[in-house]
């Protein structure tokens, strides 16, 4: 039998305490334990990133991240997005660009462009290609996905625009 | 419902939270100690015989002296907690050694290089690890920290000197990577190729980094350095000395070549076969001494 350890963290602004073995994984705690299923587990080994989340303010694999690591960190996941009264912009550009087909890997994208837009807002085609590629889709071919996260950086953009009018 | 274990889960019988360097190194003073950072190596691997050291797990990450990038005596030194990320947006190390930027770039994924840490990257001792061929042409030093009589003992070993083997360093089981260390030399060429199907989330079939002063299609005081072409990762010494401050010209390229297929031994395995490994390591070369030499 593997040691348990406690932990206490921040899980989408709610201070979360519980007990976890240390071979666990983020993944695991947070989907068998926690009841948050969004963050999927596939490949269970850093290469498809399903299971991403964002630690202080930084996107990892949750399927590589101790379970034990969680005490003390600040941890968002896609079930954190909703914004008071509905989604967030990500979200929303991923709906109406059709940005899903099966929907796996879809809370992982939607974590990894989050990520990408808070390090930075606005981003060409290329660097949002680049920002994704530890996220693989194997059903829409990543165009609707790359257009719903440019819409949301040229928002930013036009935003930036105005603010220097 | 309880779903299936994905993987056969290891058993770490005690966990150490480690808040600073005194308290890391007592916990692998017994040699039973498997430390812990990123998690992108152990995690993966951590079902693997041999893969963990000890039963205690010790998480490195929240101790102090192992984090940041700083500055003295004209080296710099890196963190072993140093992650990839980190690397590629230090303008500092950009200067020092533009190798490493340029090595951390084609490192795995977004995801991967905000977890992965220098420390782990050199204490795992894969002969594909990415940053090895970078590192050993910036001529890196590995410093290995442990507890002697109550205190902190450090050693600093030459990372030319540090791997013994596929996954095997001269790391005693009670020493922790501390840091990774390289001097100050700016405006050095730098050069680095690596194949994998795709250019993301790659373990490297072969990786090379070539460094040196490069004027008038010369290359001066140079480094060569290969991932996956031997059992651990390999500087080509004898191509080195055979190319240094001479004319690049088309008849040296090919003794360079031949001089560096002597010197690499890689095998054939699912990722490459010994003549594609060797077509590699001969392409990367030919083409990098070429655009050295070409401007």
């Amino acid at each position: 039998m593997s040691a348990m350890v406690d932990v206490t963290f921040t899980l989408n602004g709610h201070t979360t305490s519980l007990a976890v073995a240390v071979h666990d994984s983020a993944l695991t705690t947070l989907r068998d334990r926690l009841d948050h299923a969004g963050a999927k587990l596939a490949c269970g080994e850093g290469e498809c990133g399903a299971c991403t989340i964002i630690v202080d303010d930084i996107s990892v694999n949750a399927c590589l991240m101790p379970a034990p690591d969680l005490d003390g960190r600040i941890v968002r996941t896609v079930e954190g997005l909703w914004e008071g009264d509905g989604l967030s912009k990500v979200q929303d550009a991923f709906v109406r660009h059709g940005a899903v087909q099966c929907g796996f890997c879809t809370p992982g994208m939607v974590m990894q462009a989050t990520h990408l837009l808070e390090q930075q807002p606005e981003m060409s085609d290329a660097e949002v290609r680049r920002g994704l590629e530890g996220n693989t889709c194997r059903c829409t071919g990543y165009s609707k996905i790359v257009a719903a996260v440019m819409e949301v950086s040229r928002d930013a953009a036009t935003k930036t625009a105005e603010a220097a009018e | 419902m309880a779903l299936p274990q994905f993987q056969a889960a290891p058993q770490f019988e005690e966990y150490v939270n480690a808040t600073d360097l005194s308290a890391a190194v007592a916990a692998l003073a017994d040699g039973q100690g498997t430390p812990v950072a990123g998690g992108t190596d152990l995690w993966v691997q951590k079902e693997l015989p041999g893969a963990v050291a000890g039963d205690r797990l010790v998480n490195i990450k929240n101790v102090p002296e192992l984090k940041g990038i700083a500055a003295a005596d004209g080296r710099i030194r890196i963190g072993a907690l140093v992650t990839m990320t980190e690397i590629l947006g230090d303008g500092r190390l950009k200067d020092a050694a533009p190798i490493l930027a340029i090595a951390a770039d084609r490192f795995a994924s977004v995801q991967i290089r905000n977890a992965a840490t220098i420390g782990g990257n050199v204490a795992n001792a894969s002969p594909a690890a990415d940053m090895m061929p970078p590192l050993l042409c910036a001529d890196a030093a590995v410093e290995l920290a442990r507890e002697e009589g109550g205190a902190i003992s450090t050693r600093e070993v030459t990372l030319s000197e540090f791997f013994t083997g596929p996954g095997r360093s001269v790391r005693e089981s009670n020493e922790l990577v501390a840091a990774v260390i390289v001097p100050i030399q700016p405006g050095r060429y730098a050069g680095f190729c690596k194949s994998g199907p795709r250019p993301a989330l790659e373990i490297a079939r072969v990786s090379m980094a070539i460094t040196g002063e490069a004027a008038g299609g010369k290359l001066t005081n140079p480094r060569i350095a290969f991932g996956a072409v031997a059992p651990t990762p390999i500087r080509c010494t004898q191509t080195e000395a055979l190319i240094d401050g001479k004319p690049l010209d088309d008849e040296l390229i090919a003794r360079a070549l031949e001089t560096m297929d002597g010197e690499i031994s890689p095998i054939a395995d699912h990722r490459a076969s010994e003549w594609y490994r060797r077509h590699l390591a001969r392409t990367y070369l030919e083409q990098e001494l070429r655009h050295v030499r070409d401007g």
